[in-house]
């Protein structure tokens, strides 16, 4: 009891009134993060099977454990270059919310990096580059020993475009 | 909700056996099953507080109650307005659910019939108790209650009860201890004592009654009322009230067997999200999982010192665990399959009051409503098969007067029927009506541009055009069918559930509907086939042959389409590669194969680099995670953990005939 009472006073554990937590990930040498509640799980990469006619950066379904997720390719998904998958290559499974529907995704990062609180003051909005840099799905800027985290908004991010739900006859 | 679901079947109960009530006719067993299924909603909607059910539900029960004593006759009109107070308690138990809104108007109107109905009889009582001797003291009741000694348990206080009875009225009561055990062995919790009441004032028979009502099945009761010290007290010159209470008794002995059994005749079949399953179902697959855990634990054993002198051994217990997984699945599978009985149960009532709005004859027969499948096909086959079943009644069978003068009995017959075909389920509507009018749909065909004018296609394909969104050949659209809206979206949904359509009509004889479905939606029997590195599914059911490819049997048309003519039919080839865009260092025709397959009444030949072996699969949504792609129904999960995708065949066909079009749209 009392360990886990220290344990909770120092790892400050993440619940809605303590404010928020954010695992991040890199991609090309920038740090991204996901709200960590959403994240289900993190595996390595493996094989998928791929969807005929979808985009690129959708890479394929896999199993996992007899549920059916999409893979996304974030690089790709950003219009990054794309890289062989390495040893550090992960699969970050998370859940996504639209209109009341939760849906599992994973996608495929260069590597995880750390887990940060969130400063009470919150975050920095984006700033506005015009239509050079889309920020559409950044929910905000952080500033961690120096270095900048993104936030991405994964609920905008995964029901975007391709990845939106049909708009007829959805069950 | 099981209150919901129970009172649901109840009224599904009451509505058939209301339905084969013959007026003038008291037949004693009918009329106990609607009291029966009455009774047990009042009582759970009572106890849940949904206050409106149990009082609507208490002036029918009383009603019923009074039938079943045969103090008044079964009526036309009784029958009707038992019909329509099973439709305001449906309502009501939607509305509680917080789906709908409660016809708050339709049901007062109701309950005020029934009322009026129940204020006659009561009127009749009162004459007859004026005609009787006058040694009844009207308003006053003789009461025997000798609880059952087991009565205290559930909760009934014997206290609370006379001291509601004493509110009524003067009451009087005479304790009958004879049945005390000495105080040793004295049961505090059981009930020992029997009572003789005299209650005395102006009260009902249904004030006494509300207040024994929840004690009935547990103690022996007699009501009757107080006869003057004069008269004889078992005077048999009067069977009013005390035979009464004596066959109500009965009845409830009979009820609480009933309960007992809990038969899973009816059933919503609707909404309800829970699932009945018959005990033998379950102690099936209790059998399997214990023959299951036994060959693991065998294999485990073998796997402890294994070496390569028991390899027979192992062998055996693999073969062994995959039939004990077969039938484990099976069994589970078929815990999922109802009879089709729960989505025939709605017609009879559909066809009656239909018969009474459109003024015709018509008699509904149905067969094979023990044929079983998969609740969630039987769940979206519903809607259609009502829609099919209206438009035979509003459009097929004519009216009585056209009958006679057609020389036909001027009685329609409407045949609902069901049976098992390899791994389908058909489902045949037949009426002996008029038949479909071949003239007007073609000339409707040509009007709206479907059919060149002067050109007569084949019959089959003539009756395929009603399937056609828009399309009603109805000369009056009646609140019934003929608004044109709905044989696309039937067609749509047999679709939908990987089943089809067909309609056989002979004009003046009559028109029958076949519809083949299969009998579940989560297993399906595929051929594996490989196209490059991939490895797919194809429904077998889709599957009409497979053959290598003869180079001089091909012929192109236009530059762009492939057409294989097989015998005397030309089937245009989807490249799969192409279509599905997978890489394959194969791609000429002669080195992989032709699967000759058929969806939606099209066939195209595949081309695919090998089949590979035919197996049952699970079908997995692809659309819980990701979304509907175009040319496939789903995915699934092979031995090696791998994913597969399924085929949709129809879908795959106009997905390939979309892209020839974008195809030769951009080459013109």
């Amino acid at each position: 009891m009392e360990v886990a009472q220290t344990l909770g006073n120092e790892i400050h554990v993440g619940t809605a009134d303590e404010g928020e937590q954010l695992l991040t990930f890199l991609l090309a040498g920038e740090e991204y993060g996901v709200d960590i509640l959403r994240v289900q799980e993190i595996k390595g990469w493996d094989s998928v099977t791929v969807i005929p006619n979808t985009p690129e950066y959708i890479k394929g379904v896999i199993n996992l454990r007899g549920t059916i997720i999409p893979i996304i390719d974030l690089r790709l998904r950003f219009s990054l270059e794309s890289i062989d998958y390495g040893p550090t290559t992960v699969v970050i499974v998370l859940r996504v919310e639209l209109e009341g529907r939760s849906r599992i995704m994973g996608i495929i990062v260069d590597a995880v990096s750390d887990v940060y609180n969130v400063p009470e003051e919150g975050m920095k909005p984006p700033p506005d580059f015009g239509a050079l840099v889309d920020t559409e799905y950044v929910s905000g800027l952080m500033s961690v020993d120096e270095k900048m985290v993104i936030a991405l908004d994964i609920d905008r991010l995964l029901n975007a475009d391709e990845l939106a739900l049909n708009k007829d006859g959805e069950e | 909700m099981t209150f919901v679901e129970e009172s649901l079947e109840g009224l599904d109960i009451m509505e058939s056996v209301l339905l084969e009530l013959q007026p003038g006719v008291t037949d004693a067993d009918a009329i106990d099953t609607i009291f029966r299924a009455a009774h047990s909603i009042k009582g759970g909607s009572a106890t849940f507080g949904f206050e409106n059910i149990a009082t609507f539900t208490h002036v029918a029960e009383t009603l019923l109650d009074q039938i079943r004593n045969g103090q008044r006759p079964v009526t036309q009109h009784a029958i009707d307005l038992f019909l329509h107070s099973v439709d305001c308690l449906r309502n009501m138990l939607s509305a509680s659910q917080g789906g709908t809104v409660a016809d708050q108007a339709r049901i007062d109107e109701v309950k005020k019939e029934l009322d009026q109905l129940l204020d006659s009889e009561v009127e009749a009582d009162i004459k007859s108790t004026a005609d009787a001797p006058a040694d009844i003291v009207s308003g006053s009741w003789q009461i025997h209650f000798k609880p059952y000694p087991d009565m205290l348990r559930s909760g009934n206080d014997v206290v609370r009860m006379f001291r509601e009875l004493n509110e009524l009225g003067e009451l009087e009561a005479t304790t009958d201890a004879s049945t005390l055990p000495a105080l040793a062995d004295l049961d505090p919790e059981e009930a020992y004592l029997a009572w003789d009441l005299t209650l005395r004032g102006e009260i009902s028979r249904a004030q006494v009654d509300e207040i024994f009502e929840w004690v009935e099945d547990e103690c022996d009761l007699s009501i009757e009322p107080l006869r003057k010290p004069v008269a004889v007290p078992h005077d048999p010159e009067k069977p009013t009230a005390a035979p009464a209470a004596e066959d109500r008794r009965e009845g409830n002995d009979r009820r609480g067997g009933a309960d007992r059994r809990k038969t899973p005749t009816g059933g919503s079949g609707g909404e309800s999200s829970s699932i009945r399953v018959g005990i033998d179902k379950v102690d099936d697959i209790i059998n399997m999982v214990g023959e299951l855990v036994i060959t693991q634990s065998m294999l485990s054993q073998l796997g402890e010192d294994f070496d390569m002198s028991r390899v027979e051994r192992l062998r055996d217990g693999l073969s062994e665990l995959e039939r004990n997984t077969r039938e484990l699945q099976e069994s589970v599978m078929r815990i999922r399959m109802l009879p089709i009985s729960f989505a025939f149960n709605r017609f009879p009532r559909m066809v009656r009051d239909m018969c009474q709005k459109l003024d015709k004859k018509i008699e509904l027969k149905l067969s094979g409503e023990q044929t079983e499948l998969d609740k969630t096909v039987m769940e979206k086959i519903g809607d259609p098969l009502v829609h099919l079943v209206r438009n035979s009644l509003d459009h097929g069978i004519e009216s009585p007067e056209q009958r006679r003068a057609a020389g036909k009995n001027e009685i329609g017959t409407v045949h609902l029927n069901a049976y098992h075909q390899g791994g389908n389920i058909v489902i045949e509507i037949n009426d002996d009506g008029a038949g479909l009018n071949k003239e007007r749909i073609l000339s409707k065909a040509v009007e709206r541009g479907l059919v060149e004018e002067g050109e007569t296609p084949p019959d089959d394909e003539i009756y395929e055009l009603i399937f056609q969104p828009g399309f009603s050949t109805a000369e009056q659209v009646s609140d019934i069918s003929g608004r044109g809206v709905g044989m696309d979206v039937v067609k749509r949904n047999v679709s939908a559930l990987g089943g089809r359509i067909e309609i056989v009509s002979t004009p003046g004889e009559g028109t029958t509907i076949t519809i083949r479905l299969p009998l579940t939606l989560a297993i399906l029997d595929g051929q594996l086939i490989q196209v490059g590195k991939e490895i797919f599914i194809t429904p077998l059911i889709n599957i009409i042959e497979s053959l290598q490819v003869d180079k001089n049997r091909v012929n192109s048309l236009a530059g762009q389409a492939e057409l294989y003519q097989l015998r005397d039919e030309y089937i245009p080839i989807i490249r799969l590669h192409e279509v599905f865009d997978i890489e394959s260092e194969n791609t000429s025709l002669e080195d992989g194969l032709l699967m000759v397959v058929e969806g939606n009444g099209q066939k195209a030949a595949l081309l695919v680099d090998d089949l590979l072996a035919q197996q049952q699969v699970v079908i997995k949504s692809l659309e819980s995670n990701f979304k509907r792609v175009e040319g496939l129904s789903g995915v699934t999960i092979l031995g090696d953990g791998a994913v597969a995708l399924i085929i949709d065949i129809s879908g795959l066909i106009s997905l390939s005939q979309s892209r020839l079009r974008t195809a030769t749209d951009t080459a013109a």
